[in-house]
């Protein structure tokens, strides 16, 4: 049988990390997710797996350090939260444009400015939308328990090599603090310089005499050279639209309505649709594990079945408008949030669904 | 013991700058009359005196000048 | 020269001379063929041409990255024949760090101007060097942004004009200029600091050696190793390439004296 740990999210980022063969992480201290440096440094994993670990000066080089280390085929990761996100998005657009893999960790705290240090998904749009300049999108996943930030690490990196472009795991302070039972899977080693080359062969390795040197740039001065390149970029973010989305479903079968919520909000509202349920309302919830590509066809679908459909964020409401890109008029669309760090209670959700729905 | 040189100039990649005619030790670089297909007069060597010393190759920004040179 | 001799000197025609035999300077095999596309004159171009000698002299193309910056030089991975890695303004040291935390056994090195370098990059150099991370740095000071029009650098000379100091720079106004390669001679992980210049052939012949003990450095696990060039921006200053090799004489050399600055091992 699996071992399994008591950890915080956030440690289980760090572990799984050692675990799952990442070859470097770079990155600087920042609530709520500076246990993430702070285990790695703790378990000294350049000594067993060889994996380098730096605390950067800031953001901004830390990002920088994840584009150097890609560029040579390394599997290579940070994490940070919202305010540091920011910083770090000039890079993370460098990394979209010249389509390397990484992972990043977001844990959202409450903005916008320093805003708190509390629990928040306010970075919705900034994420999923891409965060940098440019026509560009991240993967993005949604973990909503230490399993998850264990689990996604490794699977992030499968898609970040698999399309060449960075993924961003977006999880909020609740999800990193938390403290949860995680199962471990099997040590993967780091790979070895053969494998880097066979899986990248794109990277600066150092040129030997028989290939053309591997360039790695986000730069063109051409229009036409350019559009091509953003062209071939919107045929990769086609391919994981079709193919990556990925989402999971609580009683949504014979449901009349239907929350939408991701990440810990998911779980608040498995609790809202238990008690709707032990009242005879036929709820269900739809929670997105993958926010970039957005599970907009699964969302249509349920709206025809529906009397209405409701977001559930801690924001001012960010991914409901994709939902209603995604329900397209089929069927009322309503919202509920708590911001700056608050949470909602599964009883204010019931009550503002009530409300929303006339069945007060 | 004393040293002949002669230079070639890749002359459509010369771009005139003059740096190799200020650094040539025996005065054997000019300018030509003649442009090339960018509108550059390009460096070409003129008289006897090249001594091979590549002191205009070393200090050439686009590296469009070889140098020859025989012991005699 | 005897009589004798120049009747010789004389026997031996150009064409002559010039046969594959006799050949003993030319472009490196590591340069491109590709025109580059500085203006005439800049020292650009000449430093490229060093590097691509030290690195092929050292025959380490496969085991170098380079890393250019934002710049005049962002192309340069157009002319010198090995891996390179683009970064963005400023953050060349940041991608170097990591390059060679990750592939130690690799000759990791940046190329970067003065306004990416000491201005927008400068938490970037400083923190490399403070780490004292095993990278050698390129570092070109021509005391002006080239690529962009030719406004004022954080190493543009006092009362020096550019477009954004057309009155030349004042310090009451602009503050005064940054001597990068002293201020982090004083950290302890830079190993070898050095300020060269490449507008004469000894001078270049030295800058050259400067590079290549810089790679050696780089190998020795004792820190960050730092080549400043002093070079021109002929465009930018409003000179001829001749006259501008002048100007940096006569101006840049008293604020940017040439020469080592420090070597650990010496």
């Amino acid at each position: 049988m699996a071992e399994k740990i008591l950890m915080k999210g956030n440690e289980a980022i760090a572990i799984s990390a050692i675990r799952n063969g990442v070859d470097g992480y770079f990155g600087y201290p920042i609530t709520p997710q500076s246990e993430v440096m702070e285990t790695l440094m703790k378990e000294k994993p350049w000594e067993t797996t060889g994996m380098v670990v730096l605390q950067a000066e800031s953001e901004t080089s830390s990002i920088n350090m994840i584009y150097g280390g890609a560029s040579c085929g390394k599997k290579v990761m940070t994490s940070s939260s919202s305010p540091g996100i920011s910083l770090m998005c000039e890079g993370i657009s460098y990394i979209a444009g010249a389509e390397l893999p990484c992972v990043v960790v977001d844990v959202m705290r409450g903005g916008p400015g320093l805003g708190t240090i509390q629990p928040s998904q306010s970075d919705y749009n900034q994420i999923v939308k891409g965060g940098g300049h440019g026509d560009y999108h991240n993967i993005v996943l949604a973990p909503a328990s230490a399993q998850d930030m264990y689990d996604f690490v490794d699977w992030g990196f499968d898609l970040a090599f698999k399309y060449r472009t960075p993924v961003v795991i977006l999880a909020d302070g609740i999800i990193g603090q938390m403290m949860e039972k995680v199962e471990m899977h099997p040590m993967k080693p780091r790979r070895t310089d053969a494998e880097i080359l066979e899986a990248a062969p794109w990277a600066t390795t150092g040129k030997p005499a028989g290939r053309e040197r591997n360039i790695i740039t986000s730069l063109s001065l051409d229009a036409d050279i350019q559009e091509r390149f953003n062209r071939k970029l919107k045929g990769k973010y086609e391919i994981i639209e079709e193919n990556e989305v990925k989402f999971s479903e609580y009683m949504t079968e014979d449901a009349e309505y239907v929350f939408v919520a991701f990440g810990c909000s998911s779980r608040i509202c498995e609790a809202v649709v238990d008690e709707l349920r032990a009242e005879g309302i036929k709820a269900g919830l739809l929670r997105p594990i993958t926010l970039y590509p957005f599970p907009f066809k699964e969302i249509e679908r349920l709206s025809k079945q529906v009397k209405s459909m409701m977001s559930i964020e801690l924001n001012l409401g960010q991914m409901v408008h994709d939902v209603r890109l995604a329900v397209n008029g089929a069927c009322p669309v309503g919202f509920y949030g708590r911001q700056g760090g608050n949470i909602y209670t599964p009883e204010e959700i019931v009550s503002e669904f009530k409300k929303f729905n006339g069945l007060a | 013991m004393a040293f002949k040189g002669a230079i070639e100039v890749d002359t459509q990649k010369c771009k005139g700058c003059s740096v190799c005619i200020a650094n040539c030790p025996t005065g054997s670089i000019k300018l030509s009359d003649m442009v090339n297909s960018k509108g550059y007069h390009y460096a070409e060597m003129t008289g006897e005196g090249c001594i091979g010393c590549s002191n205009c190759a070393v200090v050439c920004p686009d590296s469009v000048i070889t140098v020859y040179r025989v012991k005699i | 020269m005897t009589g004798h001799k120049q009747m010789k000197d004389m026997s031996i025609s150009i064409e002559e001379i010039k046969k594959p035999e006799n050949r003993i300077y030319g472009k490196p095999s590591l340069l491109t063929d590709n025109v580059m596309h500085y203006c005439p004159g800049c020292s650009h171009g000449t430093v490229h041409k060093l590097v691509a000698e030290v690195i092929e002299e050292m025959g380490i193309q496969d085991k170098t990255v380079g890393i250019c910056p934002v710049g005049c030089s962002v192309f340069a991975y157009n002319y010198i024949d090995i891996d390179w890695q683009e970064a963005a303004h400023g953050r060349a040291p940041a991608l170097a760090t990591a390059t060679k935390r990750l592939c130690p056994d690799k000759y990791v090195f940046t190329y970067q101007g003065d306004g990416d370098l000491a201005s927008i990059g400068t938490a970037e150099i400083i923190h490399a060097c403070g780490r004292g991370e095993n990278i050698v740095v390129i570092f070109i000071n021509n005391g002006i942004y080239g690529m962009t029009g030719g406004q004022m650098a954080p190493t543009t000379l006092i009362g020096m004009k550019t477009s954004t100091t057309p009155y030349g720079r004042d310090p009451k106004l602009n503050g005064f200029p940054l001597v990068i390669a002293d201020m982090i001679a004083h950290l302890d992980g830079t190993a070898y600091i050095t300020r060269q210049s490449v507008h004469t052939a000894p001078a270049a012949r030295k800058a050259k050696n400067a590079i290549r003990k810089a790679f050696e450095y780089s190998q020795k696990g004792i820190g960050l190793s730092f080549v400043e060039i002093v070079s021109t921006c002929n465009s930018g200053w409003k000179l001829t390439p001749v006259d501008a090799n002048k100007w940096m004489v006569e101006n840049m050399f008293k604020k940017y004296p040439i020469g080592d600055i420090k070597d650990i091992l010496k």
